[in-house]
C-alpha cells in the first residue's frame, strides 16, 4: 500500500524518504460531514489527515467565545473528533493537521491533552502554531507605519478601529512543516491558509526547499483541490450530477504526492462519489481570481500550467505545475461589527401565490416607511421564483407556492428589531392563503464585516511549540 | 445555430467578498474555442445586468479548456453583510449556464442538458 511501507519514529532525521505520501481531506468547512475524517482513516491507508475549519468570519465568532471564556475560541467539535482519531494517530501513525485552533490553539491543544489523559494515553505530541492573532497589536502596528488599510477599498482602518472583532494573519505551510519536523503528531494552527495544510506534509516528507517554486506550487494547488472536501470528489458537480453514484457515502479526496511534485487526486476504493478530470477541474476553478497568479504566503501558483490526466478509476494525475516566489506581505483577515440585520419570511399559496406575495411585500414596505425607520437596505426575494437567479429567472405563469423573504440591515438596532414585528401581522392583515410563520419574530443579529489587509512579512513571526503528553 | 451555454459547458461559482467568480469549463476540448469566441466580457456583463453592479473580468485557462470570470459587486455586499439568500453566489454558475448563444459554427451536441 502506498505510503504505508516505512513507518518511522517521528523526528528521526535519518529516515528513508517515502515514494508517495497520502494526504486526506477530512473537512471542507466547519459544519462539514462529521464522519468524513473517521472514514478517511478507517477506509484505507493515509499518512496525513488535513481539516479546514475557518471561513472568513469564523474568527470573529471564536474571538467572541474566547472573550466570554478564555478556555474557548477554537472549533469545539475537534475535541470529541480527536478522541476518536487518537488511536489512529498513536497506533497507526496518521498525523493530523488542522486550523481548527481558531483564536486559541493552546486551549484546543490542552483540551485534546486532557481527553487523552482521561483515556490513559501517553506519548502524544501536539504542535501549535501561534503568532497569527494580531488583534492586540493593531495600535502598535499603526504606530510603526503599518496602516492595515482595506486592500479592496483602500479605506483607512481608523473608520472601523473601535468595532474590530478579530485580526489574524494568514500563515502558510512553513510553521506547520516546522512542527512536523519537531515531531508533532497533531498540528493545530490558528489562521493558516487552507492550502498550507496540505503543502506542509509534502515539504516535510520530501524535503522540498521553500524556494523550490514549482513543487511548492504543486503542493499548493493540491491543497486548493482538497480544501473544500468532497467538492473535488463528486459533490456539487455541475457537469453531470446524475452520474455521481452513492453520494450518501461520498469519499473525500486524497492527494497522493510524490517527491517530483506530480500529484494524484483520488479517494478510497468502495466509497461513493467521483474523482474525474471534470470534478477536479470544477474545484480548481472554485474561488480563484487571476489563475496565473494564485497568491499564497508560500508561492504564487500558476493554475494555467496545470495538466490533468485520467490515471485509472477515480484517479486524476496532476503534472507540470509552475510557480513563482511569493510577495513580501502576508494577508490579514480582520472583521468588524457593522450594524444589524434580520430576515422575515412567509409562504403564500395558490391561487395567485406570487401576486399575493408581491402585494404583501408592498404592504410591509409601506408600513416600514410610515414608521420612519432608518434602514440601510431592504431586500425582497421570492423563494421559488427569483431568489437564486434574480432578473434572469423567468416569471412563472403559476406557482403552487412561493416564500416571501424580506431582509433589512441597519446600524440602528431598534430599527431592525421593529422590522421584526412587522412580518407576523401580515398573516391577518394582508392577502389570503398565507402560512409558514413559526419560530417567533425575526431577531436582529450582528452583521460582521470582513476587512482584508496586507502586512509586511517582517512584522510578524510565527511561533511553533511542540509538547508531549 | 442557437445553443444554451449548458450544452457545451459546466461551471462552478463562489465568492470573495462582494465579488463572485464563475469558472466555465468546456464539456469537450473542441468546445473551448467557442467559449473563447462567444463568451465575451461584454456578453457576460449584459447577461448579468441587474445582478452584477461592478465590472466583469475574464481569464483564460486553455490548459483546462476553461474561462474564469470575476463578477464584481454581485453579492449584495458579500459575506454576512449581504441580505441575499445566495450571499455566496453559489447559484451564479447555473445563472451563467442558462445563457443562450447564437453561434456561426455547427456543433453536434451529444445530448441536451437539463433544458
Amino acid at each position: 500500500m502506498p505510503g504505508q511501507a516505512d513507518r518511522r519514529c517521528f523526528g528521526d532525521m535519518t529516515r528513508v524518504m517515502k515514494e508517495t505520501v497520502r494526504i486526506a481531506s477530512g473537512q471542507g468547512f466547519w459544519g462539514d460531514l462529521l464522519n468524513a475524517p473517521l472514514d478517511q482513516v478507517r477506509k484505507g491507508p493515509v499518512d496525513y489527515l488535513v481539516m479546514d475549519y475557518l471561513a472568513e468570519v469564523t474568527m470573529s465568532i471564536l474571538q467572541k467565545q474566547k472573550r466570554n471564556d478564555p478556555a474557548l475560541g477554537y472549533a469545539k467539535d475537534l475535541v470529541p473528533l480527536m478522541q476518536e482519531l487518537l488511536p489512529f494517530v498513536l497506533d497507526r501513525g496518521v498525523r493530523v493537521i488542522t486550523n481548527g485552533g481558531g483564536v486559541n490553539p493552546v486551549a484546543c491543544r490542552d483540551a485534546i491533552f486532557a481527553a487523552a489523559r482521561k483515556a490513559g494515553l501517553k506519548g502524544l505530541r501536539i504542535g501549535v502554531v501561534l503568532g497569527d492573532d494580531i488583534l492586540s497589536r493593531i495600535d502598535d502596528l499603526g504606530a510603526h507605519n503599518i496602516p492595515l488599510r482595506n486592500m479592496e477599498t483602500g479605506e483607512e482602518l481608523a473608520s472601523v478601529r473601535n468595532c474590530l472583532l478579530s485580526a489574524n494573519v494568514y500563515f502558510g505551510a512553513g510553521p506547520i512543516a516546522e512542527a512536523l519536523r519537531l515531531g508533532a503528531q497533531i498540528v493545530i494552527t490558528g489562521r493558516t491558509t487552507d492550502t498550507g495544510l496540505t503543502l506542509a506534509p509534502m515539504m516535510h516528507e520530501f524535503g522540498w526547499a521553500a524556494d523550490d517554486w514549482n513543487r511548492i506550487a504543486a503542493g499548493t494547488i493540491a491543497g486548493h483541490i482538497l480544501e473544500c472536501g468532497a467538492q473535488a470528489s463528486g459533490g456539487n458537480f455541475s457537469a453531470d450530477w446524475r452520474s455521481v453514484l452513492d453520494l450518501a457515502h461520498v469519499g473525500f479526496p486524497i492527494a497522493e504526492a510524490s517527491p517530483s511534485g506530480d500529484i494524484v487526486i483520488t479517494k478510497h476504493p468502495g466509497t461513493g462519489g467521483l474523482v474525474s478530470v471534470q470534478t477536479v477541474k470544477e474545484q480548481l476553478l472554485y474561488e480563484i481570481g487571476d489563475p496565473s497568479r494564485y497568491i499564497t504566503p508560500d508561492c504564487i501558483a500558476d493554475f494555467t500550467s496545470v495538466r490533468l490526466q485520467p490515471d485509472g478509476p477515480n484517479r486524476v494525475r496532476m503534472t507540470g505545475v509552475r510557480g513563482n516566489a511569493p510577495t513580501d506581505s502576508y494577508k490579514v483577515s480582520m472583521s468588524h461589527l457593522d450594524g444589524y440585520s434580520a430576515f422575515g419570511s412567509l409562504t403564500y399559496s395558490w391561487p395567485e401565490a406570487l401576486e399575493k406575495a408581491e402585494a404583501a411585500d408592498r404592504i410591509v414596505r409601506t408600513r416600514l416607511a410610515d414608521l420612519g425607520l432608518v434602514l440601510d437596505e431592504v431586500r425582497t426575494e421570492f423563494l421559488g421564483y427569483n431568489a437564486c437567479h434574480g432578473p434572469l429567472a423567468p416569471k412563472p405563469e403559476t406557482v403552487n407556492e412561493v416564500v416571501l423573504r424580506v431582509g433589512v440591515r441597519s446600524k440602528d438596532y431598534t430599527a431592525v428589531e421593529r422590522f421584526g414585528k412587522e412580518i407576523a401581522p401580515l398573516v391577518l392583515t394582508g392577502p389570503p392563503g398565507v402560512t409558514g410563520f413559526a419560530g417567533g419574530r425575526p431577531k436582529p443579529s450582528e452583521v460582521v464585516a470582513y476587512w482584508p489587509a496586507l502586512i509586511p512579512k517582517s512584522a510578524v513571526t510565527p511561533a511553533v511549540i511542540v509538547e508531549e503528553l | 445555430m442557437r445553443i444554451h451555454l449548458i450544452d457545451i459547458a459546466h461551471a462552478r461559482s463562489g465568492d470573495k467578498g462582494d465579488t463572485a467568480n464563475v469558472g466555465v469549463i468546456a464539456r469537450k476540448e473542441e468546445y473551448y474555442p467557442l467559449l473563447v469566441k462567444y463568451l465575451t466580457v461584454e456578453c457576460v456583463k449584459s447577461h448579468f445586468a441587474g445582478i452584477t453592479l461592478g465590472g466583469v473580468e475574464r481569464y483564460e485557462l486553455p490548459n483546462l479548456h476553461a474561462l474564469n470570470f470575476l463578477l464584481h459587486r454581485s453579492l449584495g455586499g458579500g459575506g454576512t453583510q449581504s441580505l441575499k439568500h445566495d450571499a455566496q453566489g453559489k447559484t451564479l454558475s447555473g445563472a451563467m449556464l442558462r445563457m443562450e448563444l447564437d453561434i456561426d459554427e455547427h456543433v453536434v451536441l451529444e445530448r441536451v442538458h437539463h433544458v
